[in-house]
């Protein structure tokens, strides 16, 4: 009895460190520690700390379910105009409220402050594949569809699969729903199975392959970003071969949607700050993030153009009704 | 010597005093955590989390704690399974099986030895086994696809209708009531699925849920039912000896337990739970209806106890050289790495070797000092045996509706819970086993996301199950778990009938 009164002690300890709320700035991370999203709101949250932009360290809260949803249901019902709440989100945030997965809550019920980087999108193939160009591929899945499989670490219809879509589609193959994709359990999975030879390219985050292209396991058909990344020069962008597609998994935040125009712009501003300061350049060279700032109106309108692209791709293929 | 010198800079790192004191923290806590119902080794982990980044740990330190706690955790499991029926965490859900009947009879400590034990011996080889084979078992996972995953699912069904031996059909059942509530939440398909629009059944139940629902408040239900007359709880106390004879016994077992446990762990798609699982299923069809298996045979805690602290070495395998986590806890483990800004992977083992050997070394530590808290101070764990159930039960309770809570801070799942607890109630009344619905929400969902894959690459062609020799041996291995009990059985029961 003494060893669970003693661990009594203990859960009530963690449930209690986890629950205490204070005055300050409170960034909620919709997952659990160790996730992208809690990373963004504990390094943001130290930085805005750090350079003074906030008075007090900010309070991270971790609130998991639903994909996200439950915190995102969280801030619309409950917490819609306070002014010290930020909310880690990232490409999955939207992809998520585009598919109506966040049980019939939409995109415009928060405003997206700003996005202050972003884990480059990549097709990567094992090292003995026989395609040598993101085009090579492109011909390949144009002239039989079922030939090519891709593996990624989202569910079907999730981020990385829509990325493939993609690119197909800026090449002009039009028949998407004869892709074939396999969501497994993150990207390192996936890079197993196309290492495997079960699939025959992986769509996923650079950070998630870095090791692999080291190694020679794997080589990297494009990434798709504006400009080739820093630190990955050899890598052609999808861009360059032709195909016109930037598709990155962005770290930003939201905010509720009733803070005024003035409270908006003023969270767009410190979120800049955190942009051009050294401690967060360090964190994404850490992280293999590539520079990725878009803030305020900015980020906002940009977010409603994913969002309408992402709605139109899931309905081609099925997704969403 | 390329292994000694790596082995020199591991304990190099180990041996510093601060690393030692967090091994020996992590290692209590570990065990605290894994026994307490409703706090297992993923959820442990990831609650510490939040603690190393505030006290500013390195990353050496930080994976050091939190490798002490899931090593920890997975010892611990056993002692609420052996005392109380009920599981500490999913992994240690056989242990139950023949645990708790020798507690009944008066062997809790010989069984809580005997598991302690195991853990050690099923613990360490596997540190062993990583330490000189990792790079090279890690391609293990690249024979793995679809098809093979679905197959080696399977085999782990197939031998369920053997695990309950009074009613085959309940057991039946039991598994497809599991497999249903694994079908809930938004799985492969990305599609929800019986979720009614509550955000909170998205993510799928949590199986602990179910876990600390089926055992631990059912038998709240059952005590209240009696007017506190009637409690399982509640078993006999003898003098706790280490038990020799048993332990030399049982030492093959464990070899076995331990290696069928790590190759579990070596592959990402099975795990911690399939390990122990399948270690005991092999073990009970090994030995056959000479054993005692579900009435309190000892190899029926080792077996397990061995299987699943191997699968948590084997675990550490895929996520250390290929980033890909073979089990919950090590899925955790790789957010931690990742924030410490280590990517595991294929160059890990070159680029970070002080990270690597330092953890090695570390765990072949911890598992010495896991071995001492867990076999001489068992008797502090015996001990809570003295206390009658009415003090006893509503402290459980109370501990699982905190464990619960802390999974997502969510009453939701407290309902949930509940909620478990009446059906498993009423389970408890008709003799329907409740170890196969947790099997079937453990491993029900990867089982059917392994499917979909495959059909998807095959574009629906089911022979695509059986393109590989890996996956037609593990078929014909599933078709005879399920076959030969059956013919085994009549052939073993022949001869006693003549001679009466």
């Amino acid at each position: 009895m003494k060893k669970h009164i003693k661990g009594f002690g203990l859960g009530a300890f963690f449930a209690f460190a986890m629950g205490t709320s204070a005055l300050a700035t409170e960034c909620i991370a919709p997952a659990n520690p160790g996730g992208g999203w809690d990373f963004t709101c504990r390094q943001i949250g130290k930085i805005l700390f750090d350079i003074k932009q906030v008075d007090a360290p900010v309070q991270v809260t971790n609130m998991s379910g639903g994909g996200g949803g439950l915190a995102y249901a969280h801030v619309v019902n409950e917490r819609g105009s306070d002014p010290d709440l930020i909310v880690a989100a990232s490409s999955a945030t939207t992809t998520r409220l585009a598919q109506n997965a966040f049980a019939g809550m939409t995109a415009d019920q928060v405003r997206f402050v700003g996005a202050i980087g972003a884990d480059p999108g990549v097709i990567v193939v094992a090292k003995d594949s026989p395609f040598q160009s993101l085009n090579d591929m492109v011909e390949a899945i144009k002239a039989d569809p079922g030939s090519v499989a891709f593996a990624g670490g989202s569910a079907a219809g999730g981020f990385d699969h829509l990325k493939v879509l993609q690119v197909l589609k800026a090449a002009g193959f039009d028949d998407i729903r004869s892709v074939k994709y396999i969501g497994v359990d993150g990207g390192a999975d996936a890079v197993t199975q196309t290492v495997g030879g079960f699939t025959q390219g992986m769509t996923g985050d650079m950070s998630e392959i870095v090791g692999f292209l080291k190694s020679g396991e794997v080589r990297a058909l494009a990434v798709l970003t504006e400009d080739r990344v820093p630190g990955f020069e050899d890598i052609p962008t999808a861009r360059e071969q032709g195909l016109d597609v930037v598709a990155v998994n962005w770290r930003g935040l939201y905010v509720p949607k009733d803070i005024t125009d003035d409270q908006f712009k003023a969270w767009a501003e410190k979120l800049q700050a955190v942009a051009d300061s050294a401690e967060w350049k360090e964190a994404m060279a850490a992280n293999g993030l590539a520079p990725f700032t878009k803030v305020g109106d900015d980020f906002q309108n940009w977010v409603n153009g994913v969002v309408a692209q992402t709605v139109e791709l899931s309905k081609e293929i099925g997704v969403l009704q | 010597m390329d292994l000694l010198s790596n082995l020199a800079l591991g304990f190099s790192i180990a041996l510093s005093p601060f690393t030692l004191m967090l091994a020996v923290i992590g290692c209590f806590l570990g065990t605290i955590i894994g026994a307490l119902p409703g706090l297992g080794p993923s959820n442990g982990v990831a609650i510490l989390i939040p603690i190393t980044f505030s006290l500013g740990f390195d990353a050496t330190s930080a994976l050091v704690l939190m490798t002490s706690v899931y090593y920890g955790a997975m010892y611990g499991g056993r002692i609420s399974s052996i005392l109380l029926n009920i599981p500490g965490d999913e992994p240690a859900l056989m242990t139950t099986l023949d645990g708790y009947p020798m507690a009944k009879q008066g062997k809790a400590g010989d069984a809580l030895v005997i598991s302690g034990v195991a853990s050690f011996v099923g613990a360490f080889l596997a540190t062993i086994a990583l330490m000189l084979l990792a790079p090279y078992i890690a391609r293990l996972a690249y024979k793995f696809g679809p098809a093979e995953y679905f197959a080696l699912y399977l085999l782990a069904f197939s031998t369920l209708g053997g695990m309950a031996s009074n009613n085959q059909a309940k057991a039946a059942m039991a598994s497809l009531i599991g497999l249903g509530l694994a079908m809930i939440g938004q799985g492969q398909s990305g599609t929800p699925r019986f979720v009614h629009g509550n955000l909170h059944l998205m993510d799928g139940i949590d199986f602990l849920v179910a876990i600390v629902g089926l055992f631990a408040v059912s038998e709240v239900f059952v005590f209240l039912e009696s007017h506190g007359k009637e409690s399982s709880i509640g078993v006999k106390l003898e003098k706790v000896t280490v038990p020799v004879k048993e332990l030399a016994a049982t030492f093959w077992t464990m070899i076995r337990g331990s290696i069928i446990g790590f190759v579990a762990g070596v592959l990402p798609g099975a795990g911690a739970s399939l390990g122990s699982f399948m270690a005991y299923m092999a073990e009970k069809s090994y030995i056959g209806e000479k054993g005692n298996f579900g009435k309190g045979d000892p190899r029926g805690v080792a077996a397990p106890e061995a299987g699943n602290n191997a699968a948590a070495g084997g675990a550490l395998v895929p996520m250390l050289t290929l980033g890909v986590p073979g089990s919950g806890t090590t899925a955790v483990l790789l957010a931690l790495l990742m924030t410490l800004n280590i990517t595991p992977g294929p160059t890990l083992f070159t680029d970070r070797p002080e990270v690597v050997w330092g953890l090695i070394a570390t765990l072949l530590i911890a598992n010495f000092v896991l071995l001492a808290m867990n076999v001489p101070m068992v008797k502090i764990f015996v001990r809570i045996l003295m206390v009658p159930p009415a003090i006893l039960l509503p402290g459980v309770t109370m501990i699982s509706f905190v464990g619960i809570y802390s999974l997502s801070g969510s009453s939701f799942d407290l309902l949930l819970m509940i909620l478990f607890g009446i059906m498993g109630w009423l389970f408890r009344k008709m003799d329907i086993p409740t170890v196969p619905i947790i099997l079937g929400i453990l491993l029900g969902g990867s089982m059917e996301d392994n499917l979909r894959r495959a059909m998807t690459l095959s574009g629906g062609d089911p022979l695509y199950l059986f393109s590989s020799p890996i996956a037609v041996v593990l078929w014909v291995m599933a078709i005879l778990g399920f076959v030969a009990p059956i013919f085994l059985r009549r052939y073993l029961r022949k001869p006693p009938a003549v001679t009466d």
